[in-house]
């Protein structure tokens, strides 16, 4: 009896959890799914009402618009190459600041926290006057550039945190067995590390691929502008009637990428993959 | 392999302390050489500067003729098991054991006829496939081992090894790498805290405190002819008895009453007001189940407790000890790792002896046996230079009095 309150209670508790998170998702996808008439007449149902849905045509029509297919192509590239680059320097980093002594290493960390805790928003204008200066106004780098420096305080924290955790005699015995230091990290020290690799990963590419100050702020034609900016500029044939069930149909467009990757990653980030290195 | 050659080896740490403190140690080609003593007496930091995981202060290093110094670990060709025993925990034990030879770059075919090779001595070859997170505390310790002597290192370093199992499997793998070391006749050292397992596996004992070496012999030279108070102390379980005593001529003043000794035990250590005399357990015995013909001296006295373990029965008898000798044998027992908590004698009997607790019992004793140590220096007054392997202390007194003895000349 007790037993099956408990079994109710969850399968409720996790329906609420649920419908508060996604209701929004499914709000848009249904949206996606009806026409635009539909939509400015006033359409209530969830399923759209006979004659009022678009079928695949919202979807058609946006993976045909160019401005669309660019923008989400910029988000990818700037988004995975700003991923890579922060994972790989954060993964340096957080290895010498769990594992040598050096000075300033204090310093180094508290940096980090200061950067990440500073507000976006107050650095756009200077950004956007220096990058003007530098000609990499709207450009892929100039968005890989801040979106790297606000990513890697956490990537490094969080990294360092998984190095701190694996045995130094993992390392010595590889360095014994014939590594050098490099083959001792490569082979050894980033497998161990690969959850937290793959957390600092995660963390990086939500933020790129989320960001809407930077994207809007520096770019300013198609050339690298990326998909959250593209959505609010993206205007159908009447300026003065936004295509909501286009933006709809692009904004769950937007959403997959992450959904694959996520899905991807979390297979990844097995907890407890050190267990068995050394006796407990 | 190759010989290890420790030329007064010094590690100083940050502060200044000598965790290593001027050792020097010659590990013969295919020897097995074990570091034993108390936590804390650089045994480890010796262990891990052959490898070259700590930095040397000064001294020389020397495996085969070469200077390794200044060698980083991979390019001294010697393997290690780790005390914890450091697998790689994302690799199956087939790939733990081939972690060298792949790095080595050795071809596919070189590796699998190794590694199945390492696999059968060691009988792992039905775990190949599996993560050292799912293997028993012994199977990890054999693929430790396999990772070992899967590559033709020079010399093979064990740190405490056998320390994480249990005692039954202890036993096993202690006689398991003894048959292996034989087997492939290579250069080991091995460290451990553990003397049970110094005095079953080496062939000499190194014996370091607070990272001095005080004696390196066999066991047998470390057991019937300790250096000094510590080595006497430390080697034998249950430990020597020590008792304050007063030679006079041959006659030995014991708590518990005089014994002679025989004359030649001891020429020079008569006059010298008190000593310790340390007695091992076995060399006592029930009076009564005693051949009178074997000499030796017999005294009376209460027995406190008795011990009977089937093989072995332990009598403990109390005896009262002033200050001074107290003081000393509570520093010794500090060193070595042991607590003192009142002065008592442990005495082996035989299983045929009939004394109980409570007895007022002739106890007897092997007087030829006895050693005197000089309770200021730790000296061992009776020691055999001959059969005592070396003794550094001894040596550099030998030392500063040929050069007195050349210097008045």
């Amino acid at each position: 009896m007790n037993n099956l309150k408990n079994r109710v209670g969850i399968v409720l508790g996790c329906l609420l959890i649920l419908v508060w998170c996604l209701l929004p998702v499914v709000w848009i996808i249904s949206l996606s799914f009806k026409s635009q008439a539909a939509i400015t007449n006033g359409s209530p149902g969830f399923i759209p009402a006979d004659g009022a849905g678009a079928g695949w045509q919202n979807y058609q029509d946006v993976l045909a618009d160019d401005q669309f297919r660019r923008a989400i192509f910029n988000s990818i590239g700037i988004s995975l190459i700003a991923t890579v680059l922060s994972v790989i320097l954060a993964t340096l980093a957080a290895y010498a600041i769990a594992r040598l002594e050096f000075k300033g290493k204090k310093f180094v960390l508290t940096t980090a926290l200061a950067i990440a805790m500073f507000p976006v928003v107050s650095l756009v204008s200077p950004l956007f006057d220096m990058w003007r200066t530098f000609g990499i106004y709207d450009t892929w780098i100039g968005l890989i550039l801040p979106y790297m420096s606000f990513t890697l305080p956490l990537a490094i924290w969080t990294l360092s945190a998984f190095f701190r955790e694996i045995p130094w005699e993992m390392e010595q015995a590889a360095q014994v067995d014939g590594a050098t230091s490099w083959q001792a990290f490569r082979k050894v020290i980033v497998p161990l590390a690969a959850p937290g690799v793959f957390t600092a990963a995660i963390l990086t590419f939500f933020f790129a691929w989320n960001d809407f100050v930077f994207g809007i702020s520096l770019t300013s034609t198609e050339n690298a502008r990326p998909i959250p900016a593209a959505l609010s500029f993206f205007v159908g044939a009447d300026p003065f009637n936004r295509p909501a069930s286009l933006l709809a149909a692009g904004a769950v467009v937007a959403t997959i990428p992450i959904i694959i990757i996520v899905l991807f990653f979390q297979r990844k980030i097995v907890a407890g993959l050190t267990s068995g290195a050394v006796k407990g | 392999m190759a010989s290890i050659d420790m030329r007064n080896i010094v590690k100083k740490y940050g502060d200044g302390f000598p965790a290593v403190n001027d050792v020097s140690i010659d590990v013969q080609d295919g020897e097995f050489m074990i570091l034993v003593g108390p936590s804390g007496c650089g045994k480890s930091t010796l262990l891990r500067m052959i490898v070259g995981l700590e930095d040397i202060t000064s001294g020389d290093m020397m495996i085969g003729e070469k200077r390794v110094n200044d060698l980083v670990p991979r390019e001294r060709n010697l393997s290690m098991v780790f005390q914890n025993y450091a697998l790689y925990p994302h690799l199956t034990v087939y790939e733990n054991i081939a972690f060298p030879l792949r790095l080595a770059k050795a071809d596919n075919s070189t590796v699998d006829a190794k590694v199945k090779d390492a696999a059968e001595t060691l009988e792992l070859t039905e775990h190949l496939e599996r993560k050292p997170g799912n293997l028993s505390g012994g199977q990890r310790q054999r693929v430790a081992m396999g990772r070992a002597i899967v590559r033709e290192a020079d010399a093979f370093l064990f740190d405490e090894p056998l320390s994480n199992l249990d005692a039954k499997l202890r036993g096993q793998m202690r006689t398991e790498i003894s048959r292996l070391q034989k087997r492939l006749g290579i250069t080991t050292v091995y460290v451990t805290h553990d003397q049970t397992e110094a005095m079953t596996l080496g062939d000499r004992v190194a014996v370091l405190k607070r990272g001095l070496l005080q004696q390196l012999a066999t066991p047998r030279e470390l057991y019937e002819n300790p250096g000094n108070l510590f080595v006497a102390g430390f080697i034998g379980s249950p430990p020597m008895n020590f008792l304050p005593g007063e030679l006079d001529g041959t006659s030995l003043k014991l708590p518990f009453g005089t014994v002679e000794i025989p004359a030649d035990r001891a020429p020079d250590a008569a006059g010298r007001g008190l000593l310790l005399a340390g007695i091992r357990p076995e060399h006592f015995e029930d009076a009564s189940v005693v051949d009178s013909s074997r000499g030796g001296s017999t005294f009376r006295a209460r027995v406190e407790v008795v011990e009977w373990l089937g093989n072995d029965t332990y009598a403990y008898v109390p005896f009262e000890a002033n200050d001074e000798v107290r003081e000393q044998l509570s520093e010794l027992a500090r060193d070595t790792d042991s607590e003192s908590l009142r002065t008592q004698l442990v005495i082996n009997l035989d299983g045929a002896s009939k004394v109980r607790e409570g007895d007022e019992a002739e106890i007897w004793v092997d007087t030829s046996k006895i050693h005197l140590f000089d309770p200021k220096t730790g000296e061992n007054l009776t020691v055999d230079r001959e059969h005592a392997g070396r003794i550094p202390s001894l040596e550099e007194g030998q030392a500063k009095a040929q050069a007195e003895a050349q210097q008045s000349a």
